[in-house]
């Protein structure tokens, strides 16, 4: 296990803080492997000054700026619009640009790869399998009069009908889900609560015609019915999405308690 | 078989199985416990065509719900088409075998026959 502490703290982190004068540090547990080289997991251990409003992406990306450049993480927007930074932090899925250092109330923060996903390299995870089975589910409208000419008219919904797909909606497709969701641990072939919260979305939005192609693809062996309503996956969403709830309207409208 | 399907069945046979198993508890209250476990009590209730329907109905709907049940667990636990078919034909024929050798029993109880 290396422990490793930056000569000269870099510029760019500090400099967020200026104005303030506590300064902190912590210690930066990043888990390290390399599937593809046969490499087992090992953590290395970096000490990263922090200031309250540092979040624990800015503490990787000062790890990869001055301490060790090889961390492979990914990420885009920085502000939970983008959902590639999702990782395990100290032991729960969350963004870590949503996921800011002293809300963890601890000075050793453990930044390790989503489960349920198979691992590229280090906290870079493979999302072959979410973004196939969010394509399985057909997340669009399917109308055959959805072009909007000048002679047809907008789909007019009230707010009752937008409430009830609106939250799930909100989805960034990160996979914290996914990652938490107990079944999906053993099923490997389970479609997840982020593809069946999407099934959902577009099942209950009134625009769509294609709830009975939908249905028929989340019931399978492997489809809506293994979910075991552990919640875990509206635990960890950073967007309020709530996708066991999803699930079990989607079951209302398999059983015929929904329309 | 659609899944939802089977679900409908699984859910249904369990509420069954609860309402009757209930009936068969409360039945054991109609005198002591020790006494109903008698011989000659058991087999007056292999005797009594009602109650061995419901007996029998119990049976069913309890091995039907458990293998599915058992199906359920075994298709999470591994993967693969081949290990799959052999779950879903074998807890078919598992619940058949159990269905058959319980109803041998209530009808030879029934018959007199032991």
């Amino acid at each position: 296990m290396a422990v490793v502490t930056a000569q000269k703290p870099s510029e760019e982190l500090i400099t967020i803080g200026k104005t303030s004068t506590q300064s902190d540090a912590i210690t930066l547990r990043i888990a390290r492997s390399n599937p593809a080289e046969g490499q087992e997991t090992t953590y290395a251990e970096f000490k990263v000054p922090v200031k309250k409003w540092t979040t624990v992406l800015e503490a990787i990306l000062y790890v990869k700026q001055n301490l060790d450049h090889a961390v492979a993480v990914r990420y885009s927007c920085r502000q939970a619009s983008c959902g590639s930074c999702g990782m395990k932090i100290n032991g729960k899925p969350a963004l870590a640009c949503y996921t800011k250092v002293s809300e963890i109330k601890s000075n050793v923060i453990t930044v390790e790869p989503m489960n349920n996903f198979p691992i590229i390299r280090d906290l870079a995870v493979d999302f072959k399998q979410l973004t196939s089975n969010h394509k399985k589910i057909k997340p669009f409208i399917i109308n055959e009069e959805s072009e909007v000419t000048p002679e047809s008219k907008e789909f007019i919904q009230t707010p009752k009908d937008l409430e009830k797909f609106l939250q799930f909606s909100y989805c960034i497709k990160c996979g914290l889900c996914n990652s938490a969701c107990p079944t999906m641990a053993t099923d490997t072939s389970f479609i997840g609560p982020q593809g069946l919260a999407q099934a959902y979305r577009y099942v209950a939005d009134n625009r769509d015609k294609g709830k009975e192609e939908r249905l028929k693809i989340v019931d399978n062996s492997h489809g809506i019915w293994r979910c075991h309503f552990a919640g875990s996956c509206s635990h960890v969403c950073p967007k309020g999405v709530d996708p066991a709830m999803a699930i079990q309207l989607l079951r209302g409208y398999m059983l015929g308690f929904q329309k | 078989m659609r899944e939802s399907i089977i679900m409908k069945i699984h859910y249904g046979t369990a509420l069954g199985a609860v309402a009757l198993v209930a009936v068969h508890i409360l039945m054991r209250m109609t005198q002591n416990f020790d006494q109903s476990l008698q011989y000659e009590n058991v087999i007056a209730n292999y005797h009594f065509l009602p109650y061995a329907l419901m007996l029998e109905a119990v049976l069913i709907l309890l091995s039907v719900h458990g293998f599915n049940g058992l199906r359920v667990i075994l298709l999470e636990l591994k993967q693969g088409s081949t290990y799959e078919k052999m779950i879903n034909y074998g807890s078919i024929a598992a619940m058949a075998i159990l269905i058959a050798y319980g109803s041998r029993t209530i009808l030879m109880a029934g018959m007199g026959i032991s």
